[in-house]
């Protein structure tokens, strides 16, 4: 893998039984920013992952056991702190997300001086479809989180988002561990960090099936926004902790 | 009445032989046994001790002591059910971040010994 002194940016792509689509996406990933580092998080699949990861010329990162989405974009976010890399992008294994957009939010991660950046589907017209349910979830999301982040995030379940050092840092000590985009952005919040959406096209699913059914829509719903109370809760308490220590000082 | 206190008894003998066999056989650690113990214990002096019982009924206004009882029964195992719902929230934070760690380390000694194949 080249090194963060060769390569700054680091893309990361979390997988768990994704043998048929995680070649074509690491190489599409190489293709499109070329002598970027590719690590692979292999979410402890039952398949062939790990061997189609690195036939396609990606570092493998393999957990001892199954983990979740957020146990497993966390552990990529640690080793790439650990080696110091200055940005990491995230890029979903079953190649919904078109990596022909990394450089477009590298770019804006680098200049835009925003800890984090979220390829959105919905910023421009594009065509990107999403299910009745999820779409409802995400109406409902951005109505909730509107007043909480202080401003309109438009796609917040979308998993394809770059993060800066600083938030790479904060992520690889506290991160959301069950359904981690929506309340990834209240910790982003609780830091008084910014983020930026950029456009992007989200393709269907290269290979395999969803794991969000009608019933874990719901269920997601749920447990996200009680996620979400809780980080703000949280958020609050230190607000007035601090308050208050101030007053003491 | 002394049916359903001379069922609680046999519930509460029960679970006490249960928690007991699961500690000898590893299938629970002592620390974990004793809450069920301590609980069971309690509730089986309770039932037997009618006196004890009445009184307490009495003094928190239950006109049916065994209602009491059953109410207490109800409330221990919401405390112990809070109690292990922490304890394993806890586990599963510390058995996620070991497994991350453990795929790192292994990461690391994997990239050291593909250096020291090199040529």
């Amino acid at each position: 893998m080249p090194t963060p002194s060769q390569s700054p940016l680091l893309v990361i792509v979390p997988a768990y039984n994704e043998e048929a689509a995680v070649g074509d996406v690491v190489r599409s990933i190489h293709q499109s920013v070329s002598g970027v580092s590719v690590l692979v998080i292999d979410d402890c699949s039952a398949d062939g992952t790990v061997a189609a990861a690195r036939a396609a010329g990606a570092e493998v990162l393999c957990l001892p056991h199954h983990l979740g989405l957020g146990g497993c974009v966390q552990a990529g976010y640690k080793l790439a702190f650990e080696l110091g890399y200055q940005y990491v992008i995230r890029v979903d294994g079953d190649g919904q997300h078109d990596p022909a957009d990394i450089p477009r939010l590298y770019e804006v991660l680098r200049t835009s001086g925003c800890e984090m950046v979220i390829g959105s589907r919905f910023v421009e017209q594009n065509g990107s479809r999403t299910s009745p349910v999820r779409s409802l979830g995400i109406r409902f999301f951005r109505m909730v989180l509107r007043p909480i982040l202080g401003k309109a995030v438009r796609d917040p379940t979308s998993g394809f988002v770059g993060v800066n050092r600083t938030a790479l840092a904060l992520f690889s000590r506290s991160f959301p561990l069950e359904y981690p985009e929506i309340e990834a952005l209240v910790v982003l919040q609780r830091k008084a960090f910014q983020f930026q959406e950029v456009p992007c096209k989200m393709r269907p699913r290269a290979a395999g099936r969803s794991s969000i059914t009608t019933l874990r829509s719901i269920s997601y719903i749920v447990h996200v926004l009680l996620g979400v109370f809780v980080n703000v809760l949280r958020y609050d308490r230190r607000l007035r902790t601090g308050a208050r220590g101030k007053t003491k000082g | 009445m002394d049916r359903l206190l001379n069922a609680m008894t046999i519930a509460c003998g029960a679970v006490i032989l249960l928690v007991l066999v699961s500690v000898r056989r590893a299938h629970i650690r002592v620390e974990y046994s004793v809450s069920w113990l301590l609980a069971a214990a309690a509730l089986v002096v309770l039932s037997r001790a009618d006196g004890v019982l009445q009184s307490l009924a009495r003094y928190l206004g239950f006109l049916y002591p065994p209602l009491m009882l059953l109410l207490i029964v109800g409330c221990v195992f919401v405390i112990m059910f809070y109690r292990f719902s922490i304890i394993i929230s806890k586990l599963r934070d510390d058995n996620i971040a070991l497994a991350q760690r453990m795929a790192i380390l292994e990461y690391h000694l994997q990239a050291l010994k593909d250096q020291n194949l090199r040529p």
